[in-house]
């Protein structure tokens, strides 16, 4: 039963019926348009994480390990996903139709996700309900700037760009203004005192604060470096400004798939399980294959194994689901949806007796390849699942100060990240970052011994 | 929310691919910082064996560099199953990812191959050795060729010329207006005759001692030397000759193939590979109408009684070829052209020949072999 047109059909027929069940059942979410595609296109929007996106080399680089890694066998897309209003799913054209149905109820799991979720609603408020065309706006953008300026220039412009594209503030709108350009003024209306004190003397010095002042930029440690950059490089072209504005209005958009992918994980595979054991208009073969196929996404090892050195997110997150439903109801587990990410919702409902039952442990592997499992103790547990989400999964850097020359200078706070940053990789960023910039950059960081480590492009600036 | 423009779109899905394009423009930039350090890669690539056109070269991808912490002295993680504190358990994704790679971005330890035209190599290597083109010491050389020159009534059909046909036909109807669209009188056919064009041609000598003193290694260097230089010359000369001589106490031609696989034992006489050499120009290459190269590859050892014949034999060479050159394949620095071979070579360099002579070591140092001896033809030529 693979992806015969017959199939297709029987899966068609079937969609409406599915989405009737699940509005019954309680999920509430922006429409879906599915979409059957060929398995290269599946593998080419997940690589780019958008349908329609700018070009750059190094997504040819993630395509082709992606090809590899299928023709190797090791991986298998049934399913990718895009929200918005309406959202956008596709399903591969190889998918059988047990797959199918079990990758419909999924889906409107993670669109119920993302239309209720808080992350996401105010993502989608601020970057529009579709980003899908957003994005190919961007992509045609960007093609109209390379007939412009020509390849090169736009490349050297996206490594810098996208090179950077975890380094936003998410807690920032994504239409920012500019700093204020002048410090507000200090007097307000001349009050009582303020005219008596002026007639003591008739030629009063003039107020130093009257004087509108160029604030220092930035005026705090600013680490939206994508809008910084944008807005403050000295030498930046107006085309220049958009690219980096596009690649960053993008990454608000990715933002929240990243910070809740357990809970969303989770939720829809807790759906697609319970869509389909309610749904008696199933042929009960294709019920079979689907319960069998969604028993395979769910399960924490692969076959032959003892212990997985990962946690698979749709286990861990749909067994905290099943024990929050049965705990709070389905409304309470909808206000946690609603509410939470990954941070709070690990930390909160991620309970003792769960990580034994899940049989979670934190391990540590050495340079050397061995491995040791260290503890099952939970705040550790915590923080060892949630350190790669941190800040975008990038370290914190910040820019600080622009020199009267232009010199940028970034600072790497190392106290957060625990270590330095890895010397020549941040180098080829500097280089990057230098070729729109345009004046010298800097970037201080801490050695292995955690003395201070100053890095510069051009190299001795 | 189904929708049934799935499958009719699916035909186009297939026309083109992005991961395709970004693909392919990676590897142009692989190829462009390859071509920064292509001497080092192609020096030993196997490029001779038969007459390949392609070289292929093992590159890595590259990698996007983003911000990233340095990899820590242990990695800490969350795993699932069943395990207690204290176990040890075998190296992660053991026989899964070949190679380091610590997950996550990094791509490391793939590995794909490039493949360069030899043609693009050896323009790039010129052009980034800035090195001279060769003069023709011999241009006069005559070649004939057909070529096209003006019209006739009568000719074959495949030598139509439509276009001379058409205003032909257009004259003839302006004083006739009602006359046929097209008579025998309108049409026109090329014409091809025999002329005589100057041409460059040249041949080249590439002989080899190999006498026991030469090992496998030697040989190497001398076979990736003599590629590169035959690379060289077939820029300047459009035909070009290659002769192939390999000697010990004898000499001997052979063709490509088998010449690089040639080992002899015993001792060494140079004469006789020079001998060769006057036999075949006297047989076959007119020094009158080709441009005679010569390079020569030994380790330096002859025989000290050969001295005299080698010395004339090679002078006679000299006196009517381009240029001569020496490669000494040699352990030593000290002993460097210092031996019998190099000294006889700098007394003709003396006398006023042609040549010059450069000492590998390895091959690495096979371009600034060619660098030497392509920069010293053109000056003592031009």
């Amino acid at each position: 039963m693979s992806g015969s047109p017959a199939a297709a059909d029987t899966w068609r027929a079937l969609v409406p019926q599915i989405e009737q069940l699940a509005q019954a059942t309680g999920l509430r979410y922006d429409p879906v348009d599915f979409e059957s595609v060929p398995e290269t296109f599946m593998m080419e929007i997940s690589v780019y994480g958008l349908p329609v996106r700018m070009p750059h080399w190094s997504f040819g680089v993630r395509y082709i390990s992606r090809l590899i890694q299928h023709r190797m066998g090791h991986s298998k897309l049934f399913e990718v996903v895009f929200p918005g209003n309406p959202g956008h799913a596709y399903l591969a054209a190889g998918n059988s139709l047990a797959e199918n149905v079990l990758v419909t109820a999924h889906v409107l799991g993670h669109a119920d996700f993302s239309s209720n979720n808080m992350l996401f609603r105010s993502s989608q408020s601020q970057v529009g309900p579709n980003i899908v065309e957003r994005a190919a706006t961007h992509a045609h953008q960007i093609a109209m700037a390379i007939e412009e300026h020509g390849a090169k220039r736009v490349e050297a412009v996206l490594d810098a760009a996208l090179a950077l594209e975890q380094h936003i503030d998410v807690n920032q709108r994504v239409r920012r203004p500019r700093y204020p350009e002048t410090a507000p003024k200090k007097p307000g209306p001349p009050d009582e005192f303020r005219r008596r004190f002026a007639a003591l003397d008739p030629d009063p010095p003039r107020e130093a604060a009257a004087e509108p002042q160029r604030p220092r930029v930035p005026p705090h440690p600013e680490r939206d470096l994508l809008w910084f950059i944008a807005n403050y490089a000295p030498d930046l072209e107006g085309w220049e400004r958009d690219v980096f504005l596009a690649v960053r209005e993008e990454s608000f958009y990715f933002y929240p798939v990243f910070a809740t992918q357990i809970m969303n994980e989770g939720w829809a595979s807790y759906w697609h399980a319970r869509l389909l054991r309610e749904a008696s208009f199933l042929p009960s073969e294709a019920y079979v294959d689907a319960i069998k196929c969604h028993s395979d996404v769910v399960r924490p090892l692969a076959t032959g194994e003892q212990v997985a050195l990962a946690v698979n997110p749709y286990h861990v997150g749909f067994s905290m689901w099943e024990k929050i439903v049965e705990r709070d109801g389905l409304e309470g587990a909808r206000r946690i949806m609603r509410e939470d990410d990954d941070f709070s919702f690990i930390r909160n409902h991620l309970t003792p007796e769960l990580a034994t039952e899940l049989q979670l442990f934190r391990f540590g592997a050495e340079r050397d390849g061995s491995v040791s499992v260290l503890d099952s103790d939970l705040p550790k547990l915590h923080d060892a699942l949630l350190a790669p989400k941190y800040n975008f999964g990038a370290p914190s850097i910040a820019a600080t100060r622009i020199h009267v020359d232009g010199t940028l200078e970034l600072l790497h706070d190392h106290q957060t990240d625990g270590r330095g940053l890895d010397p020549e990789r941040a180098t080829r960023v500097l280089e990057y970052i230098h070729r729109v910039w345009r004046r010298p950059v800097k970037l201080t960081t801490v050695n292995t011994s955690g003395g201070g480590l100053q890095l510069c492009v051009p190299a001795g600036s | 929310m189904a929708n049934s423009q799935g499958s009719a779109l699916s035909g186009w899905y297939d026309l083109f691919s992005r991961g395709a394009r970004d693909w392919l423009r990676h590897n142009e930039k692989v190829a462009e910082s390859v071509r920064k350090s292509l001497p080092e890669i192609v020096a030993g690539a196997d490029v001779l064996s038969g007459g390949a056109r392609t070289v292929r070269v093992p590159v890595r991808f590259l990698e996007h560099y983003h911000f990233q912490l340095r990899s820590p002295e242990r990695r800490e993680g969350v795993g699932e199953g069943d395990a207690q504190p204290g176990d040890r358990i075998g190296p992660p994704d053991a026989g899964r990812k070949p190679g380091k790679g610590e997950g996550g971005r990094d791509q490391g330890g793939l590995e794909f191959m490039l493949e360069f035209q030899v043609d693009d190599i050896v323009d790039w290597l010129w052009e980034e050795m800035k090195l001279p083109n060769l003069q023709a010491r011999v241009g006069k050389a005559e070649e004939t060729d057909w070529m096209r020159e003006g019209w006739d009534r009568r000719g074959a059909r495949s030598r139509l010329d439509r276009r001379r046909s058409f205003r032909e036909s257009i004259k003839r109807r302006g004083s006739q207006p009602d006359g046929p669209a097209f008579t025998d009188e309108d049409l026109r056919f090329r014409q091809l005759t025999r002329r005589e064009q100057p041409a460059t041609q040249a041949v080249v000598f590439l002989v080899m001692d190999v006498s026991g003193s030469m090992t496998d290694d030697d040989r190497k260097l001398a076979k990736s030397f003599f590629f590169w230089a035959v690379q060289g010359l077939r820029r300047q000369y459009r035909h070009l000759d290659t002769v192939f001589v390999a000697h010990t106490t004898e000499a001997w031609e052979f063709d490509e193939a088998q010449f690089f696989e040639v080992r002899g034992s015993g001792g060494t006489v140079a004469s006789t590979g020079f001998a060769k050499v006057r036999e075949i120009v006297a047989e076959r290459f007119d020094p009158s109408r080709y441009n005679v190269y010569l390079f020569y590859a030994s380790d330096g050892d002859n025989a000290t009684s050969d001295r005299p014949d080698a010395e004339r034999g090679l002078t006679e060479i000299a006196a009517y070829s381009n240029y001569l050159g020496y490669l000494e394949v040699t352990a030593s620095t000290s002993r460097a052209l210092a031996t019998e071979t190099g000294e006889l070579f700098q007394r003709l360099a003396r006398a006023g020949r042609p040549t010059a002579s450069f000492a590998v070591r390895k091959l690495e140092e096979i371009w600034d072999a060619v660098r030497h001896f392509f920069q010293h033809q053109a000056k003592a030529v031009g």
